[in-house]
């Protein structure tokens, strides 16, 4: 932890950066604009899904496209224990539903893990190109599974009638549900710095860099990287939950490859492998969806424009364009 | 006799119809050097990855600190104390040296999957690293990103990194390139010392190296080798001398 105490450029803009995102919510609260409470919402839980991602691609070099499964299935958690409960119907081996977002936090985690373990098993076999393409195609087998499924609204997703609860405070409240997200956030986040700086984001880093010099210590770089990636699909599909919780509304959307698209773009955006580029892509993303959306349709034009400008001139995203560059030690 | 570190048995290799490895038998004692010269296209690239495990020989055995290693995998082999260095330096391009070091250290001493305490103060990763890097004189040079180091400098690096997985043995394949002639000298009075840590199997063009060196010499041409002696049995040796030293011996 002690290069993150330390006062260095790049510090003192992830304070800025977690600063703003705290203060918008409660300026707009206080000016009576509810809205833009639920627009820093969704950036930090987009942020949260995109630093899932970050573990995987920003620290492990794994571009996976498929990501948007694992937020996906954690949507589809939030959705479905909240159905169960509210319909009373027993889910699986009798158990019920819940309202409890803890609960659906650990079932969601728990869930996307191992659907994680399962598809990086596979995927991890392959590099590169083939990587991409075997991660998208597992994502797009959940897509059109959660579209064939029926039971849980198919095509037409799942709406959740009541925010899910989270014990001594009012979620309804956007403001309230908005401070549990930006908590989760920010617990991702130091989970992301401290497994970027311990012994095993040492060799996924490494593993991004050299493969064969971390096989020729000794070090298995399929074991690492899987690990890596179980980890990453867990907080995305974290995120995914929450995401459900703030539409109250899941749909097979959520599963589809715009969405793994979109947090890979959200990281390029902010800067790949650092601890905040996730939350500024997430910010300038949303911002970018809010402000030329409101102008223009065709927004996403312009989100590829700028898309192709970082590219090509700033490859470090916005931190890298505000900090310099990465350090390594 | 003491029995040999690292011990190859009939080894075979064919891709399609060429037989890049043909029944080569070779050994490794301890405190020796024992270098492998030959032309280029004679195998000596494909027996090594072979040994170390990125390529499986079609037939054949290879023993190494006494167990049959034929069929484990490249880190698998690392972890029981077989070093290597490569013909162009391979390096995590982004951390300083000391940092790669380090990654040597955490895999010597076991596990990296420990997620919590970071290694930059973890003093019994970085300590030992140091120490390492300190008997290949790159102290000086230990935080900088390992990409801007020079030729040389990588090459005591990936060395270093040798040393700290306590290798058996050291499997160096040819140190002495793109060296110049100063680097070249104070890497064969390195390489001298490094022979009491563990034995060398030393692949290399440079002559004068491979004379000054070695304990043995083996002598690789279309996969076969077709000598094996002292330095100077091998500067005498007839057909080696027309298959390979020309002028040199």
């Amino acid at each position: 932890m002690r290069e993150i105490m330390i006062v260095t450029r790049e510090n003192l803009i992830n304070l800025i950066l977690a600063a703003l995102l705290l203060a918008v919510p409660f300026a707009a609260e206080a000016f009576g604009q509810p809205f833009y409470v639920t627009l820093a919402t969704r950036i930090a839980i987009l942020a949260l899904a995109a630093t899932g991602l970050n573990l995987a691609l920003g620290l492990g070099g794994l571009v996976s496209f498929g990501h948007a499964a694992f937020f996906g299935i954690g949507g589809y958690v939030a959705g479905i224990l909240a159905a169960h409960a509210f319909s009373g119907d027993p889910l699986l081996f009798g158990l019920s539903g819940t309202k409890q977002m803890w609960v659906i936090w650990v079932v969601a985690v728990i869930l996307s893990g191992l659907v994680g373990l399962v598809i990086g098993a596979i995927s991890l076999r392959t590099s590169g190109v083939y990587f991409i393409m075997i991660t998208l195609a597992f994502a797009q087998m959940v897509y059109y599974f959660a579209i064939s499924w029926p039971a849980y609204g198919g095509e037409d997703g799942l709406s959740i009638l009541v925010r899910n609860q989270f014990p001594g405070v009012s979620t309804m409240r956007p403001l309230t549900f908005f401070l549990i997200c930006y908590v989760v956030l920010l617990l991702a986040l130091a989970l992301f710095a401290l497994i970027r700086a311990s012994r095993f984001g040492a060799a996924l880093q490494a593993a991004r860099q050299n493969e064969v010099r971390v096989a020729t210590v000794g070090i298995q770089p399929y074991r690492i990287r899987l690990t890596g990636f179980a980890i990453s699909a867990a907080v995305t599909g974290l995120a995914g939950a929450l995401f459900a919780d703030l539409n109250r509304f899941v749909s097979p959307s959520m599963l589809s490859w715009h969405m793994s698209g979109e947090l890979i773009v959200l990281i390029i955006l902010g800067g790949t492998g650092r601890l905040f580029g996730p939350l500024a892509g997430a910010a300038l993303y949303v911002i970018f969806e809010y402000a030329l959306g409101g102008l223009t349709e065709r927004w996403q034009f312009f989100l590829g424009l700028i898309l192709l400008v970082v590219v090509l001139f700033a490859r470090g995203g916005l931190l890298g364009l505000l900090a310099g560059k990465a350090k390594h030690g | 006799m003491v029995e040999p570190v690292l011990q190859i048995s009939n080894l075979v290799k064919n891709f399609g119809a060429l037989r890049a490895t043909d029944g080569v038998t070779l050994d490794l004692r301890p405190g020796e050097i024992h270098a492998l010269i030959g032309p280029n296209g004679a195998g000596k690239s494909t027996l090594i990855h072979q040994i170390c495990g990125t390529l499986r020989q079609d037939s054949g055995a290879i023993r190494f600190a006494g167990q049959d290693i034929g069929s484990l995998g490249v880190a698998q082999r690392a972890q029981l104390g077989l070093g290597r260095t490569f013909q162009v330096s391979s390096i995590a391009p982004d951390f300083s040296g000391l940092r790669n070091v380090m990654l040597a250290v955490q895999a010597k001493q076991g596990s990296s999957f420990r997620f919590f305490k970071p290694v930059m103060r973890d003093r019994s990763l970085i300590d030992t690293a140091m120490a390492m890097l300190e008997r290949v004189g790159l102290t000086a040079r230990a935080r900088i990103p390992a990409a801007e180091l020079s030729h040389g400098e990588r090459r005591q690096l990936e060395i270093a990194m040798a040393l700290a997985l306590g290798s058996k043995a050291f499997l160096l394949d040819e140190p002495m390139a793109g060296m110049g002639p100063e680097g070249s000298k104070s890497l064969t009075r390195f390489l001298d010392t490094l022979r009491h840590e563990a034995p060398i199997l030393l692949v290399e063009h440079d002559m004068d190296a491979v004379f000054a060196l070695a304990d043995r010499i083996s002598v690789l041409v279309y996969g076969r080798i077709i000598a094996t002696g002292t330095v100077e049995e091998i500067r005498r040796d007839p057909i080696v001398r027309t298959a390979y030293l020309g002028d040199h011996a």
